[in-house]
Formats: C-alpha cells, sequence, structure tokens
C-alpha cells in the first residue's frame, strides 16, 4: 500500500507557499495559502496531498465565487451609477459581497411566493401549477472549449443536465438553451496565434458536441443564439442551460446523518482533474487537454432514467451531481451540515492507476451522489441493477463535522466541515471606472441614397449576429418529448426567427413555459451597466413577445469576465451586477440562479494578456398562462394594421449599423424600466385578450431589421412610414430611425376589426401606428420626407438574411 | 369489450417513449413501457399485448450502427417470442430508430416473417448530418386495404429528425416486389404531392420512402415521428393557420388500435 503523501507547508515561506500553489495548479492565493498554513499549524501536521487538493476545489473561484463574495472597493470618475452612490458627489464604495448586495438583494427584496428555491440549490426553482415545480440553470462551459470543442461543449450541456438532475430531489429535463460566443469564421489563419483554434473549428466543433449530447439525452433544443466577435478568438463562450420540471413536493433536500453515500453512473478516470482550478485560471499554450472531460450521453440517459424513478418512489434523502471538482465538491457539499466518511478504493474506476486525491477529484461525467437512508438502500439498488446503471456505495453521512476520508483502511484526510465551506479568506479587490475614450469624434457615415439604405439592410440581415442560424438549429432535436408549442424556426415557411421558445410541459395541461436570452457584449465595450439593463430588457421583451406574464417571470444572470483583479474590469463586472439589481427591482422579475465565469483571458508566448469582451447572458423563464394564445413573430394576412410599441432615442452606439460602418460609437441605448414594464404589462394583456396578430422586438439592426424580419418569415409584403415613428429628437434622418436599437421596443401586427380594443388596452403606453400588411410581396420604407427610402422583394431580404454561416 | 394493450419497449438510449405511450393512451390503448431487461426475464413477454412499439431514440448510442445493437437483441435473444407474436397477426410499429431496429433485425421488410439476412438499410442522410424538420407524406396507393393508414389524408404533415434515416434497397428486384406488395406506407414528397428532392426528401431515401411494413402488412416502419403531431399545437404553423384540433399523426395510432380491437382482443 502506498503512504499517505504529506505536503510540507508548516515550515514553509511566503514564497514557498505560492510555489506550491502553482506547482500543484492549486490556484490559490497568497492569502489563501496562509489562511491553510494556520490550520494546519493549529493542527500540528502538515496537510496530506487530498486534503490540499480538495481545499483548492472548494475554494476555487469556480466553486467558491470568491470575486462575488468578497470586498470591492470602488471608484467611478462620473460617480455612476447613481442608484450607488446615491447624491454622493465623490470618493470610494465600498461593497462587502457584490453578490448579496445585487442579485441576492433584488430577489429577497421582490419576495415573490412563486420563487420556490433560489441561488441555494444546484438550480433555481419556481412554481408551475398547483403540483409542479419549473428548475432552471445556465452553465458556462467555455475553458474546455476552447482547448476540445466537442468534448467540452458537449460535457457542458451535460454537466447543466445534471444540476436539473440534482435540483431538489431531481427535475426531468425537459428542454435545452445554448448560447455560443465565437471568433468571426473569417478570421486570418496567420493571425492566430499557436495553440489556438480556428473560430471555424471552435464553431463546428461546438455545434456537433452540443448536438450529439443533447440529441442523445432526448432533451430538445429550442432556444439560443451566436454572437461573433473577434474578442473570442481566443476564448470562445460556451453557455449551456436546462430547464426541467419536478413535483412540487420534492423541491427541497436535506441529509440525514447514517445515510449512506451512493455513487452512481460512470466511472471515474483521470479525465477532467483540476477542472475547476484549471477554469480559474488564464489560458495559454501549454494548457493540459487532461482538464477536458470526456462525456458518454447514454450513461447519462439511463442515470436520468432511473433516478426519476427512485425519487418517485421516495427512495433517498438528497442528491447532487459531480461538477467541478468532483466527489470533493459534490460529498463537500451534501455533507457540510454534518460529515461525512468515504473510502475511496470503493469508487469504481475506469482503468487503474488513480492516485486517491485524483480519484477524489477527477471531474469524470456522468455522476450523481445520492444520500440513502440504510434502510432503502436495497429497493434503490435493484432499480439501478434493473438498467444496467452503476451504482455503489462510498461511504456514509456522520454528525461529527468533519469530511474523513480513507484508502484502503488509512486515513488520508481529515478536515472540519467548518474549515473546508467556511474557512476561506475573503479577498478584497479594487475596482475603477475611469472615463471612456470618446470614439473618434463626430461619426460620419455616408448620405446614403435610396438604393443605399436598401442595400444597408440586406447588408444588416447578412451580419452573422442577425443572420439565420438555421444551419445550427435544423441539427439540434427541438421536438423530442413533443412538448414543443412554439418551435425556434416558424412562419409561413418555417425558417423566421422565433423571438423565445414556449414548452408544455405537460399533456393535460395548457400551461406552458417560455424561454429567452438577451446578450449583447458589443454594449458592453461602451459602458456594462447598460449592456446588462440591455440585456434584461431583451430577455424580458422576448418571452412577452410570445405570450409568457411578465407578472410571473424570473431571471437568471451568467457573467463572463476577464480578470477581476484588474481595476477596469472588476468595475464592469459592479456596474453590470449593479444594473441588475436596478432593473429587476423595477421589472419585477427576481433572479432564482446564476454563475460566473471569470479569467477568460488568453496569454500568449509573449506574456500579453487578452480577455474576453465582458459578456452577461440574461435568461429569463416566463410562464405562460395558456399556450393557446401564444404569438409568433410572422405577419398573419394582408390589411393589418402595424403598429410601434415605445419610443425610439437617437442611440445608435454599439449598433450593428455602426459596427457594419466600422464603429463603435459611444450613445448606447438605456433602458426606461419604469415605462419599459408598463409596455410589457401592455403587451402581455393584449396578448391575453387575442388581440395582437405577431409581435416582434426591436433589437439588433433596429426597427428595419425587424419588421423586415416578421414580413419575410409571414411570407407577405409590408409598408412602413417612418414619420409616424415616436422619436424623442426633433433633429431627426431616416437612417437613425431605421437602424437605433433603442429598447423596450416592440412591432405589433393588429387585425382593423380590433384596432380600437387594442388602442385601449395601450393607454400607457407610447405607440404609433407605422404601416400595413400589404399582398404584394414587397418591403417598403417611407422615410421622414415621405420618399421610398427601402424597396425590395421579400424574397430577396431573406435571401440576404439566409446567407450560410459557414 | 376487452382493452387493447400495447407495450412501449425501451432501454438505453431510448428517448420518445413517454410521448409515445401518451399518443397509444390518447389512442385508446392501455399502455405500458417496458424496459428490455424487464422483456428478457420474461418467458413469455407479448402474451396479453396486441401492439408493440419500438420508439425513437438513440439505442445504445446508435454505436456500431443505428439502432443495431437492440436490432441483434431481438435477434438473438427474444427470436421465437417476437416470430410467434408476429404471425398470429399482432401489430408491430418501429419509429425512427425503433425503424432502423425493425430493418436491422429482419422484421422488415418481412417478405418472409422473419429474415434472416438484412435486405433494406437505413443509411446516413445525404446532407451529411442530423437534421429535424416537418415533411410531407402521401400514403401509398395501397391505403384503404392497409390498417396502418386506412381514411388517412392524401397528403399528411410530420416531423423527422435524424441522421441515419436514406432507406435503400438491396437490388432493384426487392424495391419492385415493395412496391408491386404495397409495402410502401409512405413516400416523401412536396406540398402538392409530387415526389421531390431535397429538402423534401429530407435524406434522400430510395423512391422517397419514409415508411414500408412487411408483407402481411401488421409490422410498420416509420422515420418520421407520428407522436409528435398528435394536436394541432405541435404544428409548426398553427399561430397561423386554422388546423383540425387533432393532429395527423394521432390517426396511425387510432387505426392500429381500432385494428386490434376489432381483430386481436
Amino acid at each position: 500500500m502506498k503512504r499517505v503523501e504529506h505536503i510540507d507547508i508548516l515550515t514553509a515561506n511566503e514564497r514557498k507557499l505560492q510555489k506550491i500553489s502553482k506547482d500543484n495548479l492549486l490556484a490559490l492565493g497568497l492569502k489563501e495559502m496562509k489562511v491553510i498554513q494556520r490550520y494546519y499549524k493549529k493542527k500540528k501536521r502538515n496537510p496530506t496531498d487530498v486534503e490540499l487538493e480538495t481545499l483548492a476545489q472548494t475554494w476555487s473561484e469556480h466553486c467558491k465565487h470568491k470575486t462575488f463574495t468578497g470586498k470591492v472597493e470602488y471608484r467611478s470618475f462620473d460617480c455612476s451609477p447613481a442608484s450607488l452612490y446615491k447624491g454622493k458627489r465623490e470618493g470610494k464604495i465600498t461593497i462587502n459581497n457584490l453578490f448579496k448586495q445585487t442579485i441576492v438583494k433584488v430577489t429577497s427584496e421582490l419576495k415573490k411566493k412563486w420563487c420556490l428555491s433560489v441561488f441555494k440549490d444546484n438550480a433555481g426553482i419556481i412554481r408551475f401549477d398547483k403540483d409542479f415545480a419549473i428548475a432552471f440553470k445556465v452553465e458556462t462551459h467555455n475553458h474546455p472549449s476552447a482547448l476540445e470543442p466537442y468534448g467540452g461543449a458537449g460535457t457542458g450541456i451535460g454537466g447543466v443536465i445534471r444540476d436539473i438532475l440534482g435540483a431538489g430531489l431531481g427535475a426531468k429535463p425537459i428542454m435545452n438553451t445554448d448560447v455560443f460566443c465565437f471568433g468571426p469564421t473569417d478570421y486570418p489563419f496567420g493571425k492566430l496565434p499557436q495553440g489556438v483554434l480556428h473560430p471555424k473549428r471552435i464553431f463546428k466543433g461546438v455545434v456537433s458536441g452540443v448536438r450529439d449530447y443533447g440529441n442523445r439525452m432526448g432533451i430538445p433544443t429550442t432556444n439560443g443564439s451566436v454572437f461573433f466577435d473577434e474578442g473570442y478568438v481566443y476564448n470562445p463562450l460556451v453557455y449551456c442551460g436546462t430547464v426541467g420540471i419536478l413535483p412540487k413536493d420534492k423541491c427541497f433536500k436535506k441529509v440525514k446523518p447514517g445515510d449512506v453515500i451512493i455513487a452512481v453512473g460512470g466511472r471515474t478516470g483521470r479525465d477532467g482533474i483540476h477542472g475547476a482550478t484549471f477554469s480559474s485560471l488564464s489560458l495559454n499554450e501549454d494548457t493540459e487537454v487532461s482538464a477536458v472531460q470526456i462525456g458518454n450521453p447514454i450513461i447519462e440517459k439511463k442515470v436520468t432514467d432511473t433516478i426519476l424513478q427512485a425519487r418517485d418512489r421516495n427512495l433517498y434523502r438528497s442528491i447532487t451531481d459531480c461538477g467541478a471538482g468532483g466527489f470533493s465538491s459534490a460529498v463537500g457539499e451534501l455533507g457540510e451540515d454534518c460529515g461525512a466518511e468515504v473510502n475511496l478504493e470503493c469508487i469504481p474506476l475506469k482503468y487503474a492507476g488513480l492516485e486517491y486525491w485524483e480519484i477524489w477529484v477527477s471531474e469524470a461525467q456522468e455522476r450523481m451522489v445520492l444520500s440513502v437512508p440504510p434502510e432503502k438502500v436495497k429497493e434503490i439498488m435493484k432499480i439501478f441493477a434493473e438498467e444496467d446503471v452503476e451504482a455503489v456505495i462510498i461511504g456514509k453521512f456522520t454528525d461529527d463535522k468533519q469530511l474523513h476520508l480513507l484508502y484502503e483502511g488509512e486515513t488520508v484526510c481529515e478536515l472540519d466541515m467548518q474549515f473546508l465551506h467556511k474557512g476561506g479568506p475573503k479577498i478584497t479587490l479594487k475596482a475603477e471606472w475611469k472615463k471612456p475614450v470618446k470614439s473618434s469624434g463626430q461619426i460620419k457615415i455616408k448620405k446614403e441614397n435610396r438604393e443605399g439604405l436598401t442595400d444597408t439592410l440586406k447588408k444588416l440581415l447578412a451580419m452573422p449576429n442577425i443572420a439565420s442560424k438555421e444551419w445550427i438549429i435544423r441539427q439540434y432535436d427541438h421536438e423530442v418529448q413533443a412538448k414543443t408549442i412554439l418551435k425556434p424556426l416558424g412562419g409561413a415557411e418555417n425558417d423566421g426567427p422565433m423571438d423565445a421558445c414556449v414548452m408544455k410541459p405537460l399533456y393535460d395541461s395548457f400551461k406552458g413555459v417560455a424561454v429567452a436570452n438577451g446578450i449583447n457584449p458589443v454594449y458592453g465595450k461602451i459602458d456594462p451597466y447598460w449592456m446588462a439593463a440591455s440585456n434584461i430588457d431583451e430577455a424580458l421583451r422576448n418571452v412577452v413577445c410570445v405570450g409568457g406574464d411578465i407578472e410571473q417571470t424570473a431571471l437568471l444572470d451568467n457573467f463572463c469576465w476577464g480578470d477581476p483583479r484588474k481595476p477596469d474590469q472588476m468595475a464592469g463586472l459592479l456596474r453590470a451586477a449593479q444594473a441588475c439589481y436596478d432593473m429587476a427591482k423595477i421589472y419585477q422579475t427576481p433572479f432564482i440562479s446564476g454563475k460566473d465565469s471569470l479569467n477568460n483571458e488568453y496569454v500568449d508566448a509573449q506574456g500579453k494578456k487578452t480577455s474576453i469582451p465582458s459578456t452577461l447572458l440574461i435568461s429569463a423563464i416566463s410562464i405562460v398562462p395558456d399556450i393557446r394564445k401564444v404569438v409568433s413573430m410572422d405577419i398573419k394576412k394582408a390589411g393589418n394594421l402595424v403598429y410601434i410599441l415605445g419610443e425610439t432615442f437617437p442611440e445608435l452606439g454599439g449598433s450593428h449599423y455602426y459596427l457594419l460602418n466600422g464603429f463603435l460609437g459611444n450613445n448606447l441605448p438605456r433602458v426606461n424600466p419604469q415605462q419599459a414594464g408598463k409596455t410589457m404589462l401592455a403587451v402581455s394583456k393584449a396578448i391575453n385578450k387575442k388581440l395582437v396578430q405577431s409581435c416582434h422586438d426591436c433589437s439588433e439592426g433596429g426597427i428595419a431589421v425587424a419588421c423586415a424580419e416578421m414580413a419575410f418569415s409571414g411570407g407577405l409584403g409590408m409598408n412602413i412610414n417612418l414619420t409616424e415613428v415616436p422619436f424623442t429628437e426633433k433633429k431627426k434622418d431616416d437612417s437613425t430611425i431605421l437602424f437605433s436599437e433603442s429598447n423596450s421596443r416592440f412591432i405589433v401586427e393588429v387585425s382593423p376589426a380590433q384596432q380600437k380594443e387594442f388602442e385601449k388596452t395601450m393607454k400607457d403606453v407610447v405607440i404609433a401606428p407605422i404601416g400595413k400588411v400589404t399582398e404584394e410581396k414587397q418591403f417598403k420604407v417611407y422615410g421622414i420626407k415621405n420618399d421610398l427610402i427601402i424597396f425590395a422583394d421579400i424574397a430577396d431580404l431573406k435571401k440576404s438574411w439566409q446567407k450560410p454561416l459557414i | 369489450m376487452k382493452k387493447v394493450k400495447a407495450v412501449v419497449l425501451r432501454t438505453a438510449g431510448t428517448n420518445c417513449d413517454e410521448e409515445t405511450v401518451y399518443a397509444l393512451k390518447v389512442a385508446g390503448a392501455q399502455t405500458k413501457s417496458m424496459h428490455i431487461n424487464q422483456i428478457l426475464k420474461k418467458e413469455n413477454p407479448f402474451l396479453n399485448y396486441q401492439i408493440l412499439v419500438i420508439p425513437g431514440g438513440f439505442s445504445y448510442g446508435d454505436d456500431i450502427s443505428a439502432g443495431k445493437i437492440l436490432a441483434n437483441e431481438l435477434k438473438y435473444k427474444l427470436y421465437a417470442s417476437l416470430k410467434d407474436f408476429v404471425e398470429k397477426g399482432n401489430l408491430v410499429l418501429g419509429i425512427c430508430n425503433g425503424f432502423q431496429v425493425l430493418v436491422k433485425s429482419g422484421l422488415l421488410p418481412g417478405i418472409t416473417v422473419m429474415e434472416e439476412e438484412q435486405l433494406v438499410t437505413l443509411s446516413g442522410n445525404d446532407s451529411g448530418k442530423f437534421e429535424a424538420r416537418w415533411v410531407y407524406l402521401k400514403t401509398g396507393k395501397f391505403k384503404c386495404q392497409n390498417l396502418w393508414t386506412k381514411g388517412m389524408k392524401e397528403i399528411i404533415y410530420l416531423p423527422i429528425a435524424h441522421a441515419e434515416g436514406k432507406f435503400i434497397c438491396k437490388n432493384k428486384l426487392l424495391l419492385d416486389k415493395l412496391k408491386k406488395n404495397g409495402q410502401i406506407i409512405f413516400q416523401y414528397v412536396d406540398k402538392e404531392g409530387s415526389l421531390s428532392g431535397y429538402p423534401d426528401n429530407p435524406n434522400g431515401s430510395v423512391f422517397n420512402i419514409a415508411a414500408i411494413c412487411n408483407k402481411k402488412g401488421n409490422v410498420m416502419g416509420m422515420m418520421p415521428h407520428p407522436e409528435r403531431y398528435i394536436n394541432k399545437h405541435h404544428h409548426p404553423r398553427w399561430t397561423r393557420k386554422k388546423l383540425p384540433e387533432e393532429g395527423d399523426g394521432i390517426f396511425l395510432f387510432k387505426n392500429a388500435v381500432d385494428f386490434a380491437e376489432k381483430n386481436l382482443v
């Protein structure tokens, strides 16, 4: 038998401590190493290797969210955001625990009764109806996807599915949503540094990885989006989300001392060692690929099938998945309040030769951990055996508040749960918001002639962020389980872009859920505060468009950022988080779960660091009271009226119109949540009264793109008149009205017979009739001087929009 | 009247079992979903059942080739009871992965009850990738005689979702036989009902074949998913069109249950 390995830290000086952390890939800072040293000095012994690994996994940024729970000292040149400075004219603001002060705070202040479980479990859980609840979680799997796109993305979706299976006492997954951020697919090969995969290869690999895992799991992928930006060449982002349904009386779990610990599913191998700590470090050309896990969806499917049977027969008291940190995190979390004892040699291995610490921290996939009352062991084991799922007893939960690990009879780890979970030091970060550099003076875009604006519209439609994603969507089964009511593509020829998907989770009920996302990292380059606000607005607009009830809508946040130790990065993070609080408070849409992935930066051979654009994905989930009232975005009938809801501002900063012309700009879209909330409520009401024939939100590309998409998706023409569009400035021009990306706007199609009632429903909202649906298949826009400025066949517009992605 | 009993067979990687069970229940059959391991333990597993459905999914991950492992289990472990089940005129329906299983186990094309060797296959789509889309299907010209499509519209609409769905016959002779015997149940067509190419024929199937039955007609395999169009809200254009409440897919299950009720219970 191998002797237990101890690591000498008792006598180590600061430099040595740092070296130990670095050499063992622990990703622990000096402050943390010193706290550990102090702990062991009291214990009068050195830590074992597995103890140090356990602490590193548990205290990793990935698991502990040190940045979000730490202390931030923030300064802003203009004392913004005002909600933070509260009238103070200067100085710094100190925030203890950013997460609790913003995202968690808004949820607790809103006190929504339908929020059943928030921020505690593997997923957020909301009420669905009197018997059922809905769980939703979105995860990131960025670092692995950069190194091994297919496997990285596949295990990304595999991981979030297990989060749903491990939410409450286990939810049945009913849909997936995927959002990807890649570098441009035409990025020059010559510019790629050594070791970085080309965006095209990453794109294809990620799409097939998610496809092969999601399709095999039998979970429809019904929603998603893709964003291309040069900032993602080194670090692509892969967000995977899953929605599940579970009985309302199965939303909570509690381990009891004396319960048996059972590991279910995949075997443990050397794949995914140090995943949690590795994702807390920057990537460089030498980053090890062994940190990427290897997935097997059929094992996960079998695990899902059997666990749901065991759940319904009440055979376990608690459950969680092995994600980042492997057993170390899973058993560590479950046993936090009581204690646990594990015999590492009982854990089934893929192959011989693993060190005991590797067994403990391996992130091999498809594993779940259950807390099973001893008298139920026989029955639960039978369920697993009947469907060829491997399940073994690996230990028990105790009441001594210790984490006790044994390997072949010898103690290899004895840690206080209290120290493991609460002992980590708080970190302090500095954040500074500096005056942004104004982009080069007044932006001048050549005055377009008539032909010009039609051409501009076509070019916008063909921009990869706006263009059709059909190539991806059709590779994903979006109808398995027969619960998809509004599919990702729809309209006269099943190829128009729907705003959100709608699922009908129960066969015998007309209640549904709508899911959508909001993401726009371009705005983040100007100000993360308004990026966050815009993304929330966008996600909400999308669910409202299809018939989601704004008053029963919950949000998820997913921050992907660079290195938070850089004051400007941290300032952006803080501003975005503050916007989450400010907006959600007024919209009355609580956050129920979230995730952050920091340190998304690449260090090249010369040591130059490049971080990703600060990116926040907001996902919204809404209850749809009656799916029979769901509305799609394709226009329906010639003669119907076209309305715009919400005001248009001259907000071209960060717009795709500017990007097309090579500018970024400054004046990015802002949000007035009070007014926006009213608009959304009115839309919800109008849809509920069946006064809306089609509805689409204005996002990238503004009014022009939104109306064009509605027209060609419906296979009908449209006449639009810009003179009618409510615009906030006296000085106006056609291209600003057409392409400004101001938030909180909807384009709505209304039948003439319902015009009066529709307008009555909209009495608190800025609205204007701006055009008509026409029989002839042409898209016509008249400018502010009443001249025809855009004229195109809808077939031509569609052709531009369907430009191949790859 | 005695109730028709249906069994939905599932195994590792099956994933359309839940909605298939639902469709059968809506059609009026008392339905149970059973794992292959449970079935293998029984002496006479299909006794008392009149309908066996092998639903879609990725049985055993579609390792080796789609449906192959489950097909071998049927062929080598359940041969006698399946043969008996089919010979007695009971119904077998394979959907998507289930169709792949039926052709690889020899239950289809079923010129004899269980073919010794594989005569037809479903190979990789011409497009080279997994595809999910809705397709128009023409019911074969023998539809009035065929128990599955009796009374159905000339052209129906159903979704497909597969990577390996291209129907190929061993030789032309066999194809002619299938035509002559009226074994071709559905063909991929365009909106108007004419045979056409991609994407109307989503995988490049020979003679646009989407579904076939055995010679006797009681074993049927199809790539499209009837269980995914049970009511109008499954239709991709229900938000813009007046549609009947019931979807095209449910009639297939109803026909099967009706037939079983009249002839098998």
